[in-house]
C-alpha cells in the first residue's frame, strides 16, 4: 500500500531523517498565517505532480490562499485532490536519490543511490548507480554507508549527515514492512544540511495487520475492488465486457491472456480462491454483476474448490439474481462430471477444456 | 533419486488441527505419505485422520520427521518456521498465503545458515508421484513419469500437470514455488535439482508477471541444462502496476513484464506455450 508523502514524512520525522517544517489541509480554514516562502503540494498517489500543476509556490499570504482554494478538489493526473502539505520552501543547491527497497531476484533488501536524484531513477545511467544488497539477518552496517559516501563522492561534512540517516531509514524499511523507502530528491539545502523534499514509502499489504495505524483501505483501489478485498476475494477491474471467475490467480491470469489472445476483452480478474463453498461462488456473481459485464466466463479447474460446488453456486446465483448475461462455463477436474450434471439440469452446458469455453464467449461479446 | 524429499520422508504438520491441516493431512496420507505428527499448541493427545497431535515440534522429533507442512495463521508463520528449523527440521514448506515479505526474507536466510530447504509461502508443494506428496495439489491428476514441474502458481500447475497425464505422459517431481515476491526455493533451485535428477527426462517452467526469476532461469537454463525444458508465462495481458492475485504478479516501473520472460525463454532455446493446453505436445 502507497502512502502519501506527509505520512512518509510523518515516519521519517519519528526516526529523526530531517524533513521540512510543513502542516497538512483539508481546507481553506486550515491555513495558518504567512511567515516564510512556502511550497504547497497535492498529496496525490501519482509520479509527476510538478509537471501537472500539482505544486505551487507562494511568497505571500495572498498567494498562498489562491494555491491552496485553486488545489483542494481539483485533478492531478486524474485523481481529485483532498489534501495539501505546506511546507517550508528550501533553498536547492543539490539533488540526490536514496532508496531501500526489495531486490526480488537477491530476495534481499537492496539500498539505491545517486547523485543524480529528482528524477526517475530509471532514467539516471547505470554508472551513476550505487546498488547495495542488504543481508535482511546482518542489517543495515556502517560499512555501506562509507562505501555509499566515497562512490558519491561526498566531503566529511555530507559523508556525516548521509551515514546519520542512512541507518534510520533502514529502520523504517523494517519497522514498517516496506516494500520501498524513497526519498528523491534528498536535497542539499542553502545551510548545508541534507533533507528529505519527497518521501515514497510501500507498505507490505499483507503487513497491515501489525500496522493498524494505517487505514486497510488502499486509496488506489476502485470502491468494487475494495468490496471485493473486504470479502476476501482477489478481484481487479479491468476496461473489456467479458466477466471472468476462475480459481486460483496463476489460472485467472492464463484465463484472461487466452481471452486477449482471442481478441476478447476481459472485464475483472477474480479469483474464488481454494474454499469449497457455494456462497463464495454466488458472491463471486455479485461482484463481477456490479461490474456489468456483457458475458461472464467460468473457468474452474477442481481440486480443493470442487466443480459441483461450483455449479451448485452458479445455479443458485443465476436464480439469486436473474442473471441475463450469456454464460459460458468450463468445469474440468475433482467432481466434474457431478458438476456438469447440476449444470445440465438448469439448462447450462458445460465445456471440460478451456479453449473451446475462451472461444465461445468471445462469439458472444462480439455477436451480442 | 532424492529429489528434497522421497517415499521414506517423514512429515509433520504444523497447524494440523486447523480446517486446512485436517483435509490435507488426511489427503497425503491416501497419496501414501507418510505423516507421522502433527503439532497445535494445547490439543496434545488429540488426533487428526489417526495422527497424533502434540503441542510442540520439540514433543514430536522422537518420530524422527524429515520434513514439515506450515499451516498457520500469517502472524504464527515465523515462530512456526523457527520452532522447525530449531527443532532440525532440513525441509520447511508454507501453505499459508498473506505471510509479509520481510517475515520470509527472514525465515528464508536462517533456513539457509541451517542449511534447510524453504519452500512457500503460498505455494501448493512438492508432488513425486508413486513418492510422496507435501502439500494441496489434487491426489487425482498424477502418473508417474519423467517430466519435472516447476510452478509459481496452484491451480495452473494442476492444468498442466493434468493435461500432461491425459495426453499419456507422467511427472517426476511437481514443485510449487508460490505467488510470493519472496519465495523459498525458486525456479534455479528447482532446475538444479530435476537437471541432476535421473528420473526427470524433461522439465516444465511455469512462470508468472512480476519479479526477475524467470529472466535468471532462462539463462541457467542457457548455460547448464541439455534437457528439453518448456516454459509458459502467465500475465501476458496484465496491466502494469495491478497485482493479479499473487502478491508477487505484479508489473513495477517495466519491470517483470511476460514478454521480458518470454523473450529470455525463446533466447535460451526454450519455447514457450502460448496456452497452458499446449504444452504437452510440445514435449513430444
Amino acid at each position: 500500500m502507497n502512502l502519501y508523502e506527509y505520512q512518509g514524512k510523518e515516519i521519517f520525522r519519528k526516526f529523526q531523517i530531517p524533513v521540512p517544517d510543513g502542516y497538512v489541509v483539508s481546507s481553506p480554514s486550515e491555513v495558518k498565517s504567512y511567515t516564510s516562502p512556502v511550497v504547497v503540494k497535492s498529496q496525490v498517489l501519482i509520479g509527476g505532480r510538478g509537471k501537472s500543476g500539482g505544486i505551487k509556490f507562494a511568497k505571500d499570504q495572498a498567494t498562498l490562499g489562491n494555491a491552496v482554494k485553486e488545489l483542494l478538489g481539483s485533478k492531478v493526473r486524474g485523481l481529485t485532490v483532498s489534501k495539501l502539505l505546506i511546507e517550508q520552501m528550501l533553498d536547492i543547491r543539490k539533488e540526490f536519490y536514496l532508496s531501500i527497497t526489495l531486490n526480488r531476484t537477491e530476495r534481499k533488501p537492496m539500498l539505491i543511490a545517486s547523485v543524480a536524484g529528482g528524477v526517475e531513477i530509471e532514467s539516471v545511467p547505470e554508472t551513476e548507480i550505487f546498488r547495495k544488497s542488504i543481508d535482511p539477518i546482518v542489517g543495515y552496517s556502517d560499512f555501506i554507508g562509507r562505501q555509499l559516501t566515497k562512490f558519491m563522492k561526498f566531503d566529511a561534512q555530507l559523508a556525516k549527515q548521509l551515514r546519520a540517516i542512512l541507518p534510520k531509514l533502514y529502520q523504517v524499511f523494517e519497522k514498517y514492512d516496506c516494500e520501498l523507502v524513497e526519498i528523491n530528491p534528498l536535497v542539499l539545502n542553502g545551510d548545508g544540511k541534507l533533507i528529505a523534499a519527497d518521501s515514497k514509502v510501500i507498505i507490505d499489504s499483507d503487513s497491515l495487520y501489525r500496522h493498524q495505524e494505517f487505514p486497510k483501505e488502499d486509496p488506489e483501489r476502485t470502491p468494487l475492488e475494495l468490496e471485493a478485498q473486504s470479502k476476501g476475494y482477489s478481484f481487479v477491474e479491468l476496461e473489456g465486457v467479458i466477466g471472468v471467475i476462475a480459481n486460483g490467480a496463476g489460472l485467472t491470469m492464463a484465463t484472461l491472456d487466452a481471452l486477449l489472445l482471442h481478441k476478447g476483452k476481459p472485464r475483472n480478474f477474480l479469483d474464488l480462491g481454494g474454499t469449497d463453498s457455494t456462497d463464495i461462488v454466488v458472491e463471486a456473481f455479485d461482484l463481477v454483476l456490479k461490474a456489468n459485464p456483457k458475458v461472464i466466463l467460468v473457468n474452474i479447474f477442481g481440486g480443493v474448490t470442487k466443480c459441483d460446488t461450483v455449479a451448485a453456486g452458479i445455479v443458485e446465483a443465476k436464480k439469486k439474481y436473474g442473471i441475463k448475461q450469456q454464460l459460458v462455463v468450463r468445469l474440468s477436474g475433482v467432481r466434474e462430471t457431478e458438476g456438469r450434471e447440476i449444470l445440465k439440469q438448469n439448462g447450462i452446458v458445460a465445456f471440460s477444456e478451456m479453449m473451446p469455453a475462451v472461444e465461445k464467449v468471445v462469439s458472444f461479446a462480439g455477436g451480442a | 533419486m532424492k529429489v528434497i524429499v522421497d517415499e521414506n520422508s517423514k512429515v509433520i504438520v504444523q497447524g494440523i488441527t486447523g480446517h486446512q491441516g485436517m483435509f490435507h493431512s488426511g489427503e497425503m496420507l491416501k497419496f501414501g505419505t507418510k505423516v507421522v505428527g502433527g503439532t497445535s499448541p494445547g490439543k496434545s493427545g488429540q488426533n487428526v485422520n489417526g495422527i497424533p497431535v502434540f503441542d510442540n515440534v520439540s514433543d514430536l522429533m522422537h518420530l524422527n520427521p524429515d520434513a514439515t507442512m506450515i499451516s498457520v495463521a500469517p502472524p504464527f508463520v515465523k515462530d512456526a518456521a523457527y520452532e522447525a528449523l530449531d527443532a532440525g527440521i532440513k525441509v520447511v514448506y508454507i501453505l499459508t498465503e498473506h505471510v509479509p515479505f520481510h517475515d520470509t526474507m527472514e525465515i528464508l536466510y536462517n533456513a539457509r545458515r541451517k542449511g534447510a530447504w524453504l519452500l512457500g509461502p503460498n505455494g501448493p508443494g512438492i508432488t513425486r508421484p508413486g513418492k510422496v506428496k507435501i502439500g494441496i495439489m489434487p491426489n487425482t491428476i498424477f502418473k508417474k513419469g519423467d517430466v519435472a514441474v516447476a510452478s509459481r502458481s496452484g491451480t495452473l500447475t494442476y492444468e498442466i500437470v493434468n493435461a500432461i497425464t491425459l495426453d499419456g505422459m507422467g511427472e517426476s517431481t511437481v514443485i510449487g514455488l508460490g505467488g510470493d515476491p519472496v519465495p523459498g526455493m525458486d525456479f534455479i533451485d528447482a532446475l538444479e535439482l530435476f537437471n541432476a535428477d535421473e528420473d526427470t527426462k524433461k522439465i516444465v517452467v511455469v512462470g508468472e508477471i512480476g519479479g526477475s526469476n524467470e529472466e535468471r532461469a532462462a539463462e541457467y537454463i542457457r548455460k547448464n541444462v541439455r534437457k528439453k525444458v518448456v516454459a509458459y508465462i502467465a500475465g501476458r495481458s496484465a496491466p502494469p502496476g495491478k497485482r493479479m492475485g499473487h502478491a508477487g504478479a505484479i508489473i513495477e516501473r517495466g519491470v517483470g513484464t511476460a514478454e521480458s520472460k518470454i523473450k529470455a525463454f525463446e533466447e535460451a532455446g526454450v519455447r514457450v506455450a502460448e496456452y497452458p493446453i499446449d504444452i504437452p505436445k510440445m514435449l513430444e
